[in-house]
């Protein structure tokens, strides 16, 4: 089938404001969910589950999250570490406390609690601007990170200090604890990623969107067309931290299973999630797909091929690794500031005109 | 001098109104500099109100003030009857006041179609939950003022750049684009600061050509800043001539072009 | 007096030497961003990576060894000689320029023009890239920094005020290393706005600060200009990692110290050679005076992020900083 808009005429504003508006990407969309759904859980495996897909899912729907508050409504934040930490901390702690509610429910209430974090954490926002504001959120991150390590009423008082998930079933399956099994980790982080996706979609492309984008390009311009910028920071800051706070619950519940703060959710974190919507396309939800794709990726590729075919030492290749991050982020930002997301895009209309040049 | 206080009927025929914006007594002060000196005007419901004067006279600043993004030191703004307390310039825009700005201020990331919706923002108020599922309010709110987008992309003629990224437009369309952003938002009082600023000859007499229209058509009160003289004569009902902050002249074009103070500050005397 | 009191003006004497080494890397974000406005995150990294080569260079390492002992199966790891340490900051400081002029080459001649958040987020990328290339070059284990600089405690300055308190105090602690780091910090600054006021080279670098179309109008090269305070910055950086590389060793941890430089900023305004000073001496004496009263009571390491939490609370309300120029907004 040929990738035409020509013939597919809207007659509707309800079809024109679509979110796949050409047919093709339409079938594909429902062609990519179904394989997900349908098909992947059968053949995934531990390997697999571990060092890619679980962590991919995981890390689209944080970035999906930092694309919210960066990409669309142009605030840089540092702390996306930090904010994962208090969905952590905020899903074991109610794991801990009400072991009968189902783990679904506690994963989206450790979104909300993470909300009003990130919400508290924004209010400087409406003063402070630009790299300004990064530089205040890393106080987020470093005060966040020190909390959860000093007060031990977070981790229970547990002598390593640690978090550990105990085990919890959704449907009689368990999907946290040590019992777990691939598929069903996977499952329920495409759940997960999926509506968090559509959840994102939906609002940016509405009145919200249009909100934070227009504070995001002129914020000055905004105030005056009656955009309230303290509302709408705000709520962007909410809505990015409940995505987090869903994916640092999930990476500590259903991922890690044990977690020690300052490692699992450093300024590190802070940095590849930031990077992920920088490669994947700054204001683009399938970029934060892209980045979350690439960046999980990138360190397995190089391990297998300087490792394993290479053999050389580990550490060789980690260091081989920063540089080409680096470099790669130099790069994006210097040729393509919109990310793979536009590369993607360009593609697409180069593909509508195929076999024309114009 | 007509009476300025009370409803007229202008030469060309249009009936205008009670007065709906009264500035009293308006002093703006930036550190030492006085920028306003004791201003007072109106301008009233259905007129096209120009403010002329050489640069640095003071006339943006006066708009920011209309639009709040200023609060004078002194004097008091009456909107529609009721006295204006000091007002962040989002909710003077929510009283129904619009304006275009001098360095054209469109979303660049966005498409036309997306900059003229921001006007419509305060038309829409779905809850979070119902726009994050797309569901009932948002999706019904969408359409109807996509309808109400959609008809000013008509009346501006716009409709072929509808889906283009502001950013690749010519500054031509950029001003229209942005005359449609705050068209869209259906104001009460439209402010135009310098909206032919940078444009040639047959571009200038498009933008008359809609100012009168929405004046005409909508009904829209309308205060503009204008350089070009001959626009201003022809397009106000009446005009106030601003110079070092205060203001020297006040009333309809003929009566302003023979004022003798207005005369000096084109032409130029020695201040003193 | 009470020891405690005492105890109290040794933690913020001690909290004044820490200052003077944020100061330090403080600095070099201020020429950088006065003169082009890029706010340099991978400030702290070269600190790190002018710390690293120094070292390399003084023992003799290879570059790159364990890269070549990987790809040709060599045991290569030393030349064999060792420089001295004057002969190797020279030789540092040509590397440092040398990272100058690529770093302008090759990355933000490409940038001109771009908003700062986005050359904000290509000195992230450049700190990994760096960081990178550092551990490549030199490998990533923790390096002493063997200059002969002074170490330990100051025997002279504990008898000199031994007295002042009674039997149980034995006199100020102060770390002679921190001396010496607080007098090279003083020849920098002053080394520095001399340059800035009295060279021609200086004075071009102000009318760039000042404005960038401007000073190429007169025929300033921009491009000259640049590549001068990523070097005069790399400068800064070598200084720092020395002090820092002395006190604690050549370690990655030292690039996350210099972060600290941040808040500093944001105290004293992006701007001011003065408030990066000034700044780095309240983040100094506060985060050790707020570890020494407050610390014991919520479980100490305060240090961590009490800067941040200050310079935020701040800015909430002085968003320009201490000496940073008011922010008129126009339209």
């Amino acid at each position: 089938m040929l990738y035409r808009e020509a013939g597919d005429f809207k007659t509707s504003y309800e079809e024109d404001s679509q979110t796949f508006p050409i047919a093709f990407d339409r079938y594909r969309y429902w062609v990519v969910l179904a394989f997900a759904f349908l098909v992947v859980p059968f053949i995934i495996n531990d390997y697999w589950a571990n060092a890619i897909v679980v962590p991919f899912l995981i890390y689209a729907i944080a970035a999906i999250g930092l694309n919210i508050l960066t990409g669309y409504c142009g605030q840089v934040s540092l702390g996306t570490g930090g904010f994962m930490a208090v969905g952590a901390y905020a899903c074991y702690k109610l794991m801990t406390s009400f072991p009968d509610v189902s783990i679904v429910i506690h994963i989206i209430l450790a979104g909300g609690i993470t909300a009003a974090v990130g919400a508290a954490f924004g209010l400087p926002s409406l003063r402070i601007k630009g790299f300004y504001l990064a530089v205040a959120t890393l106080a987020a991150q470093f005060f966040l990170v020190w909390l959860f390590n000093k007060v031990s009423w977070f981790y229970n008082y547990s002598a390593s200090g640690q978090i550990n998930a105990p085990e919890r079933t959704v449907f009689g399956v368990p999907v946290t604890g040590p019992n777990t099994e691939a598929w069903a980790q996977y499952l329920i982080c495409l759940v997960f990623v999926t509506v968090c996706a559509i959840v994102a979609r939906n609002l940016t492309r509405g009145s919200l969107g249009r909100t934070w984008m227009s504070i995001r390009d002129m914020d000055i311009a905004a105030e005056i067309i009656g955009v309230n910028p303290l509302k709408a920071k705000l709520t962007a800051f909410a809505v990015s931290s409940f995505f987090i706070g869903i994916a640092g619950a999930l990476f500590f519940a259903v991922y890690l299973g044990a977690v020690e703060v300052g490692e699992a959710f450093g300024i590190q974190k802070s940095f590849l999630v930031l990077f992920m919507i920088i490669i994947g396309g700054l204001g683009s939800i399938f970029g934060s797909f892209a980045g979350a794709a690439f960046l999980v990726v990138l360190p397995v590729v190089l391990k297998v091929i300087g490792v394993d075919l290479l053999g050389w030492p580990t550490d060789l290749v980690a260091h081989f690794q920063l540089v080409i991050v680096g470099a790669l982020i130099m790069f994006f930002l210097i040729k393509e500031p919109h990310g793979l997301a536009q590369l993607w895009r360009l593609a697409k209309e180069k593909l509508r005109l195929w076999p024309f040049p114009y | 001098m007509k009476d300025m206080l009370t409803p007229y009927v202008t030469d060309d025929g249009r009936q205008i109104g009670e007065t709906l914006m009264d500035m009293r007594n308006i002093t703006l002060r930036f550190g030492g500099v006085e920028a306003i000196k004791d201003i007072s005007f109106n301008i009233q419901e259905g007129e096209i109100r120009a403010i002329i004067g050489p640069n640095g006279a003071g006339k943006s600043s006066m708009l920011n003030v209309i639009s709040g993004f200023y609060n004078p030191q002194e004097g008091e703004v009456w909107f529609r009857g009721k006295k204006r307390p000091p007002m962040k310039p989002f909710q003077v825009a929510r009283l129904g006041i619009a304006r275009t700005f001098q360095n054209i201020a469109l979303f660049e990331g966005m498409s036309v179609l997306d900059n003229v919706m921001t006007g419509r923002l305060n038309h829409m108020n779905a809850s979070m939950f119902s726009q994050a599922l797309w569901k009932g309010r948002a999706e019904r709110e969408e359409t109807e003022n996509r309808e109400a987008v959609e008809r000013v992309i008509d009346f501006l003629e716009i409709q072929a750049i509808r889906k283009t990224p502001v950013g690749r437009l010519p500054y031509g369309l950029k001003k229209r684009v942005e005359l449609a952003r705050a068209l869209a938002a259906e104001p009460k009082l439209l402010l135009l600061d310098e909206p032919m600023a940078g444009m040639n000859v047959e571009e200038k007499e498009d933008m008359s050509r809609f100012i009168l229209d929405v004046n005409d058509e909508f009904g829209t009160t309308i205060a503009l800043i204008e350089h070009d003289m001959g626009v201003v004569m022809d397009l106000s009902d009446r005009v106030i001539v601003m110079d070092y902050g205060r203001k020297i002249g006040d009333g309809t074009p003929h009566e302003v072009r023979n004022n003798q103070e207005v005369i000096d500050a084109y032409l130029g005397v020695s201040h003193d | 007096m009470s020891a405690d009191f005492l105890y109290g003006i040794e933690v913020i004497i001690n909290g004044l030497m820490a200052g003077v080494l944020y100061a330090l890397v403080a600095l070099g974000f201020v020429l950088i961003f006065k003169a082009s406005g890029i706010f340099n995150y991978a400030q702290g990294v070269m600190a790190l990576f002018a710390a690293l080569t120094l070292v390399g260079i003084m023992e003799g390492e290879v570059p790159f060894s364990h890269l070549i002992n990987a790809i040709f199966g060599t045991e290569i790891h030393h030349f064999g000689w060792e420089v001295p340490a004057l002969l190797a900051i020279l030789l540092t400081l040509v590397v440092m320029i040398f990272f100058a002029w690529a770093v302008q080459h090759f990355v933000f001649r490409h940038l001109v023009g771009q908003e700062p958040i986005i050359l904000f987020m290509a000195t992230i990328g450049l700190a990994y890239f760096l960081e990178g290339i550092g551990d490549l070059m030199w490998g990533s284990d923790i390096k002493t920094l063997a200059l002969g600089l002074p170490q330990g405690g100051s025997l002279w300055v504990e008898d000199m005020t031994s007295g002042l308190g009674g039997d149980d105090f034995y006199g100020f602690f102060i770390d002679k290393l921190d001396m010496v780091a607080t007098v090279v910090a003083i020849v920098l600054v002053t080394g520095l706005i001399l340059f800035a006021q009295y060279t021609k080279q200086g004075r071009a670098m102000r009318a760039v600060a000042d404005d960038h179309q401007a000073a190429l109008s007169v025929g300033i090269s921009l491009n000259f200009i640049w590549v001068l305070v990523w070097s005069l910055a790399g400068l800064v950086a070598l200084v720092a990692g020395i002090m820092w590389g002395a006190k604690s060793g050549v370690q990655f941890s030292l690039s996350l110290i210099a972060l600290k430089a941040l808040p500093v900023l944001m105290l004293g305004g992006f701007t001011s050679i003065p408030g990066a000073i000034v700044g780095g001496l309240i983040i100094g004496v506060g985060e050790k005076l707020f570890e020494y009263m407050i610390g014991p009571l919520v479980g100490g390491a305060t240090e961590n992020w009490f800067a941040y939490v200050l310079a935020l609370i701040f800015l909430v309300f002085r968003p320009q900083g201490l000496f940073g120029e008011k922010i008129i907004e126009r339209v």
